[in-house]
C-alpha cells in the first residue's frame, strides 16, 4: 500500500457536519430505550459505572485498612453494611473499589480483540487465497489451545499487571473476533456496492475499511457486549487462581479466592463479590440481548 | 356449499402498528369473487394488495389489526373461526402460493414427504394413498418423471421446478381458493409464461377459484377473468378483463397500461410515459381520491373534498371505478409505434467490441473432493456497440450475460479473446489494472437496488466519492457536483443527505446512475437494471437511461432477460445462451423472422399486456443443461423445438448472415426459418 493512499483512507470522512453525526449518534444510543433487556443492562451497567467513578466518596473505609474489632463478628452491621472479610477490611470499600480494574481492563480488552480481530478477519475474508488460509489456521492454533493454562503460562512468565492480563484477552479473544469478521466479510464482499468501489479503483484498504467493516457493526457491537462480559468472569477467575491483579489491592476474583475457604462458617465474604460479578456480566448479556432484538428490529 | 359469493370483503379496513402510531394500509375495501372465478389484484409495491393475501388467512401478524369490516369465506366470517377450525380452512379450502418457492419449501425434507404431508394431514390419508395422489399431482403441474422428483430435495430442483411442487402443494388439498402472491416476479421470462400456462391449464380444468396478485398487468392477463386495481389500499378500478385492457377508465389503471412495455413498443416511437411521482406512504391520507396527487386529469375541487366511492359504470356489466371524472375521460387508446424505423439503423462507429470473448471458470476443489468440470460461461463471444447506441443482451438466468458485463467492467477477467473499448485492448485487464482514464470512460450499473449502495454511506458520500475518484483534480465544491448530478437523474438535491434505506426502490437505482455518471463515461454497462423494479418505476429508469443517452452520446451494454425492455431500448440485440451468441443484429431485424429457434422461444413467452394478442407459446422442456466445455454441437441443441437431428448435437451450427450485420447461428437454414416463423411481433404500421 502506497503512503498517499492510506493517508487518503484514514482521511475519509463522510460529508456530514460533527452537529448531525452527534445528533445521530444521540438517537442511536436513544433506541436502546425501545428494548427493555437492553435498558436493564444499561441501568446495571451505569449503576457499576457509577459505583466505580464515585468509589472515593462510596467507600466507607480505606479498601485495605483492617478493622480488628470487626473481627469477631464480620457479618453485615451498622459499621460494615456488608461485613467484613477474613482480616476485618470493609466489603462494600472493598467492593466499590474492585469495580475500577473489571471496568477497566474488560473493555479495553474487548477493544483490542476487536480492533485485532477486524484486522485479522477483514484481510483474510477479503483477500482469500493463502492469506485467509494462513490467518484461519493461525487462529485455529490459538483457539484449539486450553486458555486457562495459555493464561497461567504468560501470566506467570511476564509476571501479572493490568497491561498483561489486557494483552492476554486481547490476544486470546481476537481470533474469536476475526472468525466472525470473516465470516461478514465473506459475505459483503460481493456486495453490488464494493464492486462499484472497485469499478471506481478504490484500494484494497478502502474498501475493507469503508465500504465492508461499517456494515459489519451490528453483530459485532453485540459480540463486543458480550466478549466483555465473558472477560468479566475471566478476570474472575484469574483473580481466583491467583494470577490476576497483585494483591492487596481488591479483585473481585481475588476476594473469592480469598475467602472461600470460609464460605460455610461465613459464606457472605465469598457471596457478595460472586454476587458483583455476576451481576456485571448479566448487564452485558442483557445489553447484547437488547441489541440483538433491535438490529432484527430493522 | 352456500349459495353466493366464494369470498367476500365488506368494508374492510386493515391497519399495522408502527412506532410511529397505527398506519391504516387497508382504509375501506369491499369486493367479491364466485366460486371458481379468477380475478386478479394489481398495483404497485406498498399498495397494500399481499395485506390482502394475508388478511384471508389471518396472517396479518402481531402488527396488523383488522380495524372495521367482514371478510366473509363461504358465507363465514374468518374472524370468528377458532384455532382448529382456521387450521381446517387454511389447508384445505383456501391455499397459498407466495412469491419466493425456496422459502416456501421444507430444505430438509423431501419435496415428496412435503406433499404427501398435506393430505396426511388434513384428510387423515395414509401413506400409501398420499403417494399416489401426490405423484398423480406431480404429473398434472407437468413436472417430468414425478417418482424421480418426489425423491428430490427442494435445492436439487430448478426455480421453476420449485414453483410448479408449490403450486401441486397447494392444489393437492383440492382447495376452494387459491391465492398467489406475485408468484413469477423473479422467475425468467420462459419460466414465467410456462407457469401462467399452467395456472391457466389447472384452473380450467379443476374449477379453483384464484386471487392472483401482481404488479404487472402484462401477467395478470393471462390468468384472470377479471381485475381489480388498487392503489393506497382501496381499489380504484375493477372490471372483466376486457372492460380494463379495452376501456380503463381510472387514471392510475391507464397510467399502469402506459408504463408497460411491449414488443411493439420502442424509445423512438411510443415512449413509455411513467406515472409521475411515487407512491405515498399511507401515514397522510388526504381526503378524496389517493391518486389525486400523481394524477394528470386531476381536478382539484372535485377530487380533493370529498371521498370517492367505488361506483358502477352505466351500460358496462361488473365494470365499477372509483373516479369523479371517470365518465368524462376520453376514450383510451393503445399507444403503438408511429413512424418507421429508420433512424434506427443510421451507423455508428463502435465504441466497444468483442472479439472470440472466452470465460472458463475452474471451480476450486475443496481439499478432500475431487476437481469439478470447469464451466464455460463465455464462448466465442462477438458483439459491437455503437457509439451513442444500445446494444442489450438477452437470455434467461446462467446464460452468460451477466458474466459477459463483468468481463467488460473488468470485475472479471476473459480467459481468451478481446475486448476492444475506443481502439485498446481491455480484455485482459481487471479493473484494478485499469488506468484512471479507462475506469472512467466505462461505468457500470448494477442489478439490485437493496446491494448497489452501501447501507452505512449517505447518497452523497457515495455520488461525492465517485466524483472525487474519477475527475481529474478536486472539485473546488464537491456539493455542487453531488447536487448537478443528482438532478441528472431527477432527484432532489435534499436526497444527498439519506441513507438508503430511507429511499425506494426507483430512487436507489437513480442514485446508482448518478454515481456511474460521475467520471461522464462514454460507456455505461448495465446489468438487469430494471428488472427488481415494480413495471410503473420500471418505466421512469428506462425512459431515464434512453434520456441520458440521447443527451450525452453515452453508449449503453444493457443486459437484460426482459425483451420487452430490450425491444424498446436496444438498438443492437445479442442473444445469448450457453455462453454463446445465437443470434445477433439490429433490433428491427432481431425481433423479425427469421428468428433463432431460442429467440423464437424467448419471443413468445414476453407477457403480451393485451387479451386480444395473446399467442401460442413454444415452451422450452427442462432446466437450461450445464455449460460444460465438452459442448461440441449447437448448445441450444438439448432444448431446441425445431431440433434437425443428431447433426444439431455434433457439428457447432453454421452462422447465417443476413441484411446488415444480422447472424444467426442454427443449422436450419435461413429461408427455412423464415418460412416456418410466423411474426410474434406486431409489424409497425409502416410494416403493414
Amino acid at each position: 500500500m502506497s503512503a498517499p493512499a492510506t493517508a487518503e483512507v484514514l482521511s475519509v470522512s463522510p460529508p456530514a457536519t460533527s452537529r448531525r453525526r452527534a445528533r445521530d449518534l444521540w438517537r442511536g444510543v436513544a433506541r436502546v430505550g425501545e428494548s427493555r433487556p437492553a435498558t436493564v443492562g444499561v441501568l446495571i451497567i451505569l449503576f457499576w459505572l457509577a459505583v466505580a467513578a464515585l468509589a472515593p466518596l462510596l467507600a466507607p473505609y480505606p479498601p485495605n485498612a483492617s478493622d480488628l474489632a470487626a473481627l469477631a463478628h464480620p457479618t453485615p452491621s451498622r459499621a460494615h453494611w456488608l461485613g467484613t472479610d477474613h482480616l476485618g477490611r470493609d466489603l462494600l470499600s472493598r467492593l466499590a473499589w474492585g469495580a475500577r480494574p473489571v471496568l477497566v481492563i474488560a473493555p479495553l480488552a474487548v477493544l483490542g480483540a476487536t480492533a485485532l480481530g477486524c484486522l485479522l478477519g477483514l484481510a483474510a475474508g477479503y483477500h482469500r487465497r493463502w492469506i485467509d488460509l494462513v490467518l484461519t489456521r493461525a487462529c485455529d492454533i490459538v483457539l484449539s489451545f486450553p486458555v486457562i493454562i495459555l493464561y497461567m503460562i504468560i501470566l506467570t512468565h511476564f509476571g501479572s499487571s493490568a497491561w498483561n492480563i489486557v494483552g492476554v484477552l486481547t490476544l486470546t479473544k481476537a481470533p474469536i473476533i476475526a472468525r466472525i469478521v470473516r465470516g461478514l466479510t465473506l459475505e459483503l464482499r460481493e456486495r453490488e456496492y464494493v464492486a462499484a468501489a472497485k469499478m471506481r479503483g478504490e484500494s484494497a484498504l478502502y474498501i475493507m475499511l469503508v465500504e465492508i467493516l461499517p456494515n459489519a457493526r451490528g453483530p459485532l457491537l453485540v459480540d463486543m457486549c458480550l466478549r466483555t462480559g465473558y472477560n468479566i468472569i475471566i478476570i474472575g477467575v484469574l483473580g481466583f487462581l491467583g494470577i490476576g491483579l497483585p494483591p492487596p489491592d481488591p479483585d473481585w476474583g481475588g476476594m473469592v479466592k480469598d475467602t472461600y475457604g470460609m464460605m460455610s462458617v461465613w459464606p457472605h465474604m465469598a457471596l457478595v463479590p460472586c454476587a458483583a460479578i455476576s451481576s456485571l456480566v448479566i448487564g452485558f448479556n442483557l445489553l447484547a440481548v437488547g441489541l440483538r432484538e433491535l438490529g432484527l428490529r430493522d | 356449499m352456500t349459495e353466493g359469493p366464494l369470498l367476500e370483503f365488506r368494508d374492510v379496513a386493515i391497519a399495522y402498528a408502527t412506532r410511529g402510531g397505527e398506519v391504516p394500509v387497508i382504509p375501506a375495501l369491499s369486493f367479491r369473487m364466485d366460486a371458481g372465478e379468477a380475478m386478479g389484484l394489481v398495483g404497485e409495491s406498498g399498495c397494500g394488495k399481499s395485506t390482502v393475501a394475508l388478511s384471508i388467512v389471518r396472517y396479518l401478524g402481531r402488527a396488523g389489526r383488522l380495524v372495521r369490516g367482514r371478510i366473509l369465506f363461504e358465507g363465514r366470517d374468518l374472524a370468528t373461526l377458532d384455532a382448529a377450525e382456521l387450521r381446517a380452512v387454511r389447508g384445505r379450502r383456501i391455499a397459498m402460493v407466495y412469491q419466493d418457492p425456496m422459502a416456501s419449501l421444507n430444505p430438509v425434507m423431501t419435496v415428496g414427504r412435503q406433499l404427501m404431508e398435506v393430505p396426511m394431514i388434513h384428510e387423515g390419508v395414509g401413506a400409501a394413498a398420499a403417494h399416489d395422489r401426490a405423484i398423480e399431482m406431480l404429473r398434472e403441474v407437468r413436472l417430468a418423471d414425478p417418482a424421480a422428483v418426489m425423491t428430490r430435495y427442494p435445492h436439487q430442483l430448478s426455480g421453476g421446478q420449485q414453483q410448479r411442487i408449490v403450486i401441486a402443494m397447494a392444489l393437492i388439498a383440492e382447495p376452494a381458493l387459491l391465492v398467489m402472491d406475485e408468484p413469477t416476479t423473479g422467475l425468467d421470462v420462459t419460466v414465467e409464461a410456462a407457469v401462467l400456462d399452467l395456472v391457466r391449464e389447472l384452473r380450467r380444468r379443476r374449477r379453483t377459484a384464484i386471487l392472483f396478485i401482481s404488479h404487472n398487468l402484462g401477467t395478470v392477463v393471462r390468468v384472470c377473468d377479471r381485475i381489480g386495481v388498487m392503489y393506497r389500499g382501496e381499489l380504484v378500478e375493477e372490471g372483466s378483463v376486457r372492460q380494463i385492457f379495452t376501456d380503463p377508465r381510472h387514471p392510475y389503471t391507464r397510467g399502469l397500461l402506459d408504463c408497460l412495455p411491449a414488443l411493439g413498443r420502442d424509445k423512438r416511437h411510443a415512449p413509455l410515459v411513467p406515472i409521475p411521482g411515487q407512491l405515498e406512504p399511507a401515514l397522510a391520507r388526504p381526503p378524496g381520491c389517493g391518486f389525486a396527487a400523481r394524477c394528470v386529469h386531476v381536478d382539484r375541487a372535485r377530487c380533493t373534498s370529498a371521498p370517492i366511492p367505488l361506483r358502477p359504470r352505466d351500460g358496462a356489466r361488473g365494470h365499477r371505478v372509483a373516479c369523479v371524472r371517470a365518465a368524462e375521460l376520453a376514450p383510451w387508446t393503445r399507444r403503438r409505434p408511429e413512424g418507421t424505423a429508420a433512424d434506427a439503423a443510421r451507423a455508428s462507429d463502435p465504441v466497444i467490441s468483442t472479439r472470440g470473448l472466452g470465460k472458463l471458470y475452474h471451480p476450486r476443489s475443496g481439499p478432500f473432493g475431487a476437481g469439478r468440470a470447469p464451466v464455460r460461461a463465455l464462448r466465442d463471444v462477438d458483439v459491437v456497440a455503437g457509439r451513442g447506441r444500445t446494444l442489450a443482451v438477452v437470455g434467461e438466468s446462467g446464460c452468460g450475460k451477466s458474466t459477459l458485463a463483468k468481463v467488460l467492467a473488468g470485475i472479471e477477467v476473459a480467459t481468451e479473446g478481446h475486448v476492444v473499448l475506443d481502439g485498446a485492448e481491455i480484455g485482459g485487464l481487471g479493473v484494478d489494472r485499469r488506468s484512471r482514464a479507462l475506469r472512467r470512460k466505462l461505468q457500470m450499473v448494477f442489478q439490485n437496488p437493496e446491494s448497489t449502495l452501501n447501507p452505512s454511506h449517505t447518497v452523497g458520500y457515495a455520488i461525492g466519492r465517485a466524483l472525487r475518484r474519477l475527475r481529474d483534480g478536486a472539485p473546488a465544491d464537491p456539493g455542487a457536483g453531488v447536487a448537478r448530478l443528482l438532478e441528472i437523474v431527477k432527484l432532489a438535491p435534499e436526497l444527498a443527505r439519506r441513507k438508503p434505506r430511507q429511499l425506494s426502490g426507483g430512487e436507489k437505482q437513480r442514485v446508482a446512475i448518478a454515481r456511474a455518471l460521475a467520471g461522464d463515461p462514454d460507456v455505461i454497462v448495465a446489468d438487469e437494471p430494471v428488472s427488481a423494479l415494480d413495471v410503473s418505476v420500471q418505466a421512469t429508469i428506462v425512459n431515464l437511461l434512453a434520456e441520458l443517452q440521447a443527451a450525452r452520446g453515452t453508449t449503453l451494454v444493457f443486459i437484460s432477460h426482459d425483451l420487452a425492455v430490450v425491444r424498446y431500448l436496444a438498438d443492437h440485440v445479442a442473444v445469448m445462451y450457453l455462453g454463446a451468441i445465437v443470434e445477433f443484429g439490429r433490433v428491427a431485424s432481431v425481433f423479425a423472422p427469421p428468428y433463432h429457434p431460442y429467440t423464437e422461444a424467448l419471443l413468445s413467452a414476453v407477457p403480451v399486456p393485451d387479451p386480444d394478442r395473446q399467442y401460442a407459446r413454444i415452451l422450452l422442456e427442462g432446466p437450461v443443461p450445464r455449460a460444460s466445455e465438452a459442448l461440441r454441437g449447437c448448445p441450444f441443441a438439448s432444448r431446441c423445438p425445431r431440433k434437425v437431428g443428431a447433426v444439431c448435437d455434433d457439428t457447432p451450427p453454421p452462422v447465417h448472415r443476413l441484411g446488415g450485420d444480422h447472424r444467426i447461428a442454427c443449422h436450419i437454414p435461413a429461408g427455412e426459418l423464415a418460412t416456418l416463423q410466423t411474426a410474434l411481433v406486431e409489424p409497425s404500421r409502416e410494416e403493414r
